[in-house]
Order: C-alpha cells, then structure tokens, then sequence
C-alpha cells in the first residue's frame, strides 16, 4: 500500500486530471463511504485513525467532526463543511500545492467529510491571490459534477452536496477559523467570541465544521486503507504523512511528503540538500511565521505535534524557514513583526497598538538607536500581548512567539545592535523601502 | 484618483452583467448582505476598482449603506477604493522572500519602474503594492503581476518581466 497519499499521484502525472485520479482509484473511497457507511463509523474511523488538523493547531479531526449535532438535534437549517484554503502564513506553501496539483484529492475528501457531518454545502474559502488553484478547482468541480460525484444523489446514495469557491478578499487573519466565517457571510474578518464553537453555531449561525485542505486530503485514504494503516505511516505517536518543506538558503528548497515524524535534521539535510555553501544554519522557524524558533539542539527531534511543543514551540504548518548566519536576527524579527502588525484586525488593543510599537522597538534597534533596557521592555510588553486571554484571538501571541524565542536563543545580536549603536549584519546606512506618498 | 467632493450621492449604473453576477450570487446565499464581498469584487473585476459610485450601486442593490459597504470593502487588501494602473505588481515581503533578498529587489523593481509602493506609474502602465507571502516560498523572492506568479525573480530579469505586460 502507499507511503505517499498526499502525493503519489502527482508524482506521476505532475497535473492530476479526473482520469488519472480514478485510474489511481480515486472516488471509491467516496462511493464506498456513501453507500457503504453511516456518518458515525466516518467520524469513528477519522478518530480511531488520529488523524489531526493540518491547518496549524493540530485538533484531532474526527473528534471536532463529532462535536457536529446530527439528526433532530441539528434543528432546522443547512450544515456547512468549510475547507480553510487561506492559506497566508508567511513560509507556508503547501495547500496551493495539493490544490494545483490533485485538486480532485481534496474534493474527495469533502464530500467525504460533508457525508460525515451531514453538510448540503461545502465551501472552499480560497486565498485571493491563488489564480492557478482557483483554476484547477473550477476546472475539477466542473468535471466532478459531469460524472455525478457533486451535485444530487451522489453515487446513487441519495446525498447531495453542493461545493462552492469563496475567493478570499485578502486578509491574513481570515485564516482564523471565525473571522473565515464572518468573510465567509460577506462581513469584515473579525474573529468571533468562543464559545459558541463553530461546530454547535457557525456559518449563518449553523453547525460549521473548518478543516485546512491537507486535513481534508487525508481522508480517502484513511477510508480506502484504514485507520490502522494510518496510524502505522506515522513514526512517533502521530499518525500518517506531513507535507513538510523548507525555504531559506538551502541547497533545495521544496515540499516533500514524509512520514509523520521525520527528524528536522533530515529533513534538512537529506531531503533539503544541506545549507548552501558558505552559511550556516542558525535556527528554523519549524512549521511559519507564527511559531517559536528552534536551533541546533532541537535539530534532532522528530517533526510532529508532540516533540515540538515539548521543547517550546509548534508544529505549525510544518514548512519550516530556515535563517543562516548572514540573517541579522534582529531585522528578521522586525520583518516578522512588520508582518503581524500590519495584519491586526485591530479589534483588541494589545494587538491593535502594541504590534506596530514592537515593530518600531525593533526597528529601532535595528537601525542604531536601540537603548539599553529594550530587551527587556520588548521581553515584557511582548510577555504581556502574547500571554492567551489577553487578547481576542491567538493572532497576538502568535506574533509573539517568533519574537520571545528570538530573544532567548539570539539575545547577544540584540546586546550587540544595542552595544555598537546599529547592525552588525550591515555595511552600508540601512535604506528601507516603505509606502509611497500617496 | 478623487472623487468630486460635491454633496451628493453620485448617480452610478450597475452594468445588466455585473447585476446578473452579483444577484448569481445572492441566490445561493441565505440574506443579500453576505454577497457585500462577492458584489464589490465582481465590481472591481469590470472597473479596475470600486469608487463611492459604485459602492452606492451595490448600496442600492444589495440593501446596505455606503458606510456599512465601506467598512468592509476598507477591511481587505484585494478591494481597491482607488484607481489601479493596467497591471498590478504585488511583491512579497515576507520572512523566506526577505532572507532572500526581497528587500533588496523591491528597491530595484522600485527603481526600475520609478514608483514607490502605493504608487501607480504616470502612463497608468502599473500599480506596485507590497504582499504577504504568496505561497512558493521555496522558489522566493516571489512577485505576482495580474494573475501570473512569478518565481525566484533576479533584478536582471526585470525589464523582460515588465516587458510582457503593456
Ligand atoms: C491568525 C490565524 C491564522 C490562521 N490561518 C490559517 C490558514 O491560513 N489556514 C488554515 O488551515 N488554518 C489557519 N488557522 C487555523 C484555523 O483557525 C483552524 O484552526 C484550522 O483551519 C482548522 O483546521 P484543521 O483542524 O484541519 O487544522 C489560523 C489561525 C490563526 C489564529
Ligand atoms: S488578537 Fe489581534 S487579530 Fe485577534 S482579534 Fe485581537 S486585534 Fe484582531
Ligand atoms: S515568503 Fe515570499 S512566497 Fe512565501
């Protein structure tokens, strides 16, 4: 059987049509769970098979699918299946992939999910800014419908299901599972108030399930080869396969599907090519921007949901960002900050005002006119916006985590941009490029 | 880029296919509110971006105030309140793109079409705006023009990149 579901396929037609996808045995896993399976033996396999959430917050699946009411309990009305396809956080690249590549995977995985939580209607919430996977999924929706696998009585089993394409307006914090909603209802991103969770009131105020695109493209497999199987890809307690990937200044950048559980150093230096000659890895952002940097003493922990929380950060989307040693930790933090400041909702004011402070802090040091005590001040104030509860939503302390880790694993190039009166990375004055007069 | 600042509501028609797409979508949607984002893109698709006319046209329709239009269109990035030149340049600036040089090709792409971010060339040939990492991180720096992705991008390629777009 396949060590590569997410991507066997791709590998062998590079562009995956609906044909190749069912000479590969595509959408049997869909009409066998149709016809074959009631809503609570799917939801009892994604869990048996520990499936979780790929979208950064790593929530078992089938647990949150079984949050859904079913039957009477629903009340009256539609329930919503929402694959989150917003993909926006900075070093992530992995669902475009998936989309653009085996856009059928992902649309076999929802009317998967759909059946199992019993949604009429499915949406793709997708990033703005993907023309090409919009393409490819209105090209894959179109054919999917021809042969009766949308649409109405799907595969004679008398469940229909409508799938939509919702083109973001752009937006980072549209990822955030509750804002998505509120864009989704055609109203400004702000997350909302927890509880009610999306699975008892979402969408239009209906029971929502939102689920990142490779969580979705996990399930025909888990359906066609079973939970038992899944959980055996994994290497560690984690089940199944990760997209992993790297950028930074590594030999070969790129997206590799690999077991559940891959060490970070083999990632790096096997499926990565090692550091381009001439640097020096210094410290990853394992899994985008929002998440805690580790550095060389991490290096040979297993890249899974347990084994990067446990030594301070997250798994995240598990694309990592590689900074060698020409990065100057200190203005990456401010690119990064630069980042989550400008990406507030700005509904609270920790992150609202205190985001655009730090980025100016950083900025400061950065260009020479750090004080002794800033690192402090920054350790603080950022303890302060990023501690959860203080803030509406985790976009604050997601900000933060990059920064507070940077701080504890850099300190001495922030001491020394301080103790010098400017970068020690630079040569010349720093020239930044900012907005035009408009 | 201004609007006359006269103190009335502009008159301003919805073209019969821009209706057609914005009432496509109300139809599937449970109130017309929710279309507010959908209306404003299928707008700015046919006019470049979305003046305070048009925000009363989709006002009209939809049954929403400027304000409320207002509020959300000024909540996203990709809803323009204000001409755009013929094509849109949007060059990542974040964290993979940065530690591999964007900063440095924003300058150039800067210098090479004479414009600051926010800023559209005097022929209207192009608009340059910042983006947030487009998702191909692995091939950075990135750019996209219009609706093409463009992949690690070097600053000698520029003239023939622009080239292709009038
Ligand atoms: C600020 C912020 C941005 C997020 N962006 C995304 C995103 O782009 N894609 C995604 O799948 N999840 C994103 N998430 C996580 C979602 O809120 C949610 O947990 C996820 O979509 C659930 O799907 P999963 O359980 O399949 O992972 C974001 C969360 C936060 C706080
Ligand atoms: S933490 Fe930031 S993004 Fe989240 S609700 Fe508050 S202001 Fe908005
Ligand atoms: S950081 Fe530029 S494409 Fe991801």
């Amino acid at each position: 059987m396949t060590q590569a579901p997410l991507t066997e396929r791709i590998d062998r037609h590079g562009h995956v049509g609906i044909d190749d996808y069912e000479a590969g045995g595509g959408y049997a896993a869909a009409r066998r769970a149709l016809r074959e399976m009631t809503p609570g033996e799917l939801i009892d396999l994604v869990k048996d098979a520990n499936l979780r959430g790929r979208g950064g917050a790593g929530f078992p699946t089938g647990v949150k699918w079984g949050f859904v009411p079913q039957g009477d309990a629903a009340g009256k009305g539609p329930k919503y299946l929402v694959c989150n396809a917003d993909e926006m956080e900075p070093g992530t690249f992995k669902d475009r992939y998936l989309m653009e590549r085996d856009p059928h995977l992902l649309i076999e995985g929802m009317i998967i999910g759909a059946y199992a939580i019993g949604a009429g209607v499915a949406y793709v919430f997708l990033r703005g800014e993907y023309f090409e996977s919009h393409r490819a999924l209105d090209a894959a929706i179109r054919d999917a419908h021809e042969r009766g696998y949308l649409g109405r009585d799907i595969f004679g089993s008398g469940f229909d299901l409508d799938l939509r394409i919702h083109g973001s307006a752009g937006r980072y914090i549209c990822g955030e599972e509750t804002a998505l909603l509120n864009a989704l209802e055609g109203k400004r991103a702000q997350p909302r108030l927890k509880p009610p969770f999306p699975p008892a009131s979402g969408a239009w105020g209906r029971p929502t399930i939102v689920n990142n695109v490779e969580t979705l493209c996990n399930v025909p497999a888990i359906v066609a080869h079973g939970a038992e199987w899944f959980r055996d890809l994994g290497l560690t307690d984690d089940a199944g396969t990760k997209l992993y990937g790297a950028s930074g200044r590594v030999k070969q950048p790129g997206l590799w599907e690999l077991p559940m559980g891959t060490p970070i150093r083999e990632i790096v230096e096997v499926h990565a090519g090692g550091m381009q000659d001439g640097y020096k890895l210094r410290g990853i952002l394992p899994g985008g921007a929002s998440t805690d940097f580790l550095v060389e003493q991490h290096f040979d922990l297993p890249m899974d949901y347990g084994a990067i929380a446990a030594a301070g950060s997250r798994m995240g989307t598990g694309t990592m960002i590689l900074m060698d040693d020409s990065v100057c930790p200190v203005d990456l933090s401010r690119n990064l900050q630069h980042f989550f400041a400008q990406e507030s909702c700005g509904f609270c004011t920790p992150c609202r005002e205190g985001l655009p402070w730090i980025e100016e802090l950083l900025t400061d040091i950065e260009e020479g006119r750090g004080r002794p005590g800033d690192i402090e001040l920054l350790e603080k104030h950022g303890g302060y916006i990023g501690a959860p509860g203080n803030t509406f939503c985790l976009h604050a302390a997601g900000a933060i985590e990059p920064l507070s880790s940077a701080l504890k694993y850099f300190r001495a190039d922030f001491e020394a941009h301080i103790e010098r009166g400017g970068c020690p990375y630079r040569t010349g004055p720093v020239k930044r490029v900012g907005m035009g007069t408009r | 880029m201004s609007e006359p600042a006269q103190g009335f509501e502009p008159i301003e028609q919805l073209s019969d296919e821009e209706v057609a797409l914005i009432e496509h979508e109300c139809a599937h949607l449970p109130d017309r509110q929710s279309a507010a984002i959908d209306a404003m893109m299928i707008v700015q698709k046919h006019r470049g971006w979305v003046s305070d006319a048009s925000l009363a046209a989709i006002g009209r329709l939809l049954g929403m105030s400027v304000a409320a239009l207002d509020a959300i269109a000024t909540f996203y990035n990709r809803i323009f309140r204000q001409p755009v030149g013929r094509h849109v340049v949007m060059v990542c600036d974040s964290v993979s793109c940065y530690i591999m040089g964007a900063d440095g090709l924003a300058r150039d792409i800067q210098k090479h079409l004479g414009i600051g971010y926010g800023e559209t060339t005097p022929d209207g040939r192009f608009t340059l705006l910042p983006i947030v990492c487009l998702g191909a991180c692995d091939k950075a720096p990135t750019m996209l023009v219009d609706e093409e992705l463009i992949e690690n991008v070097r600053s000698e390629d520029l003239a023939a990149v622009f080239g292709r777009f009038e």
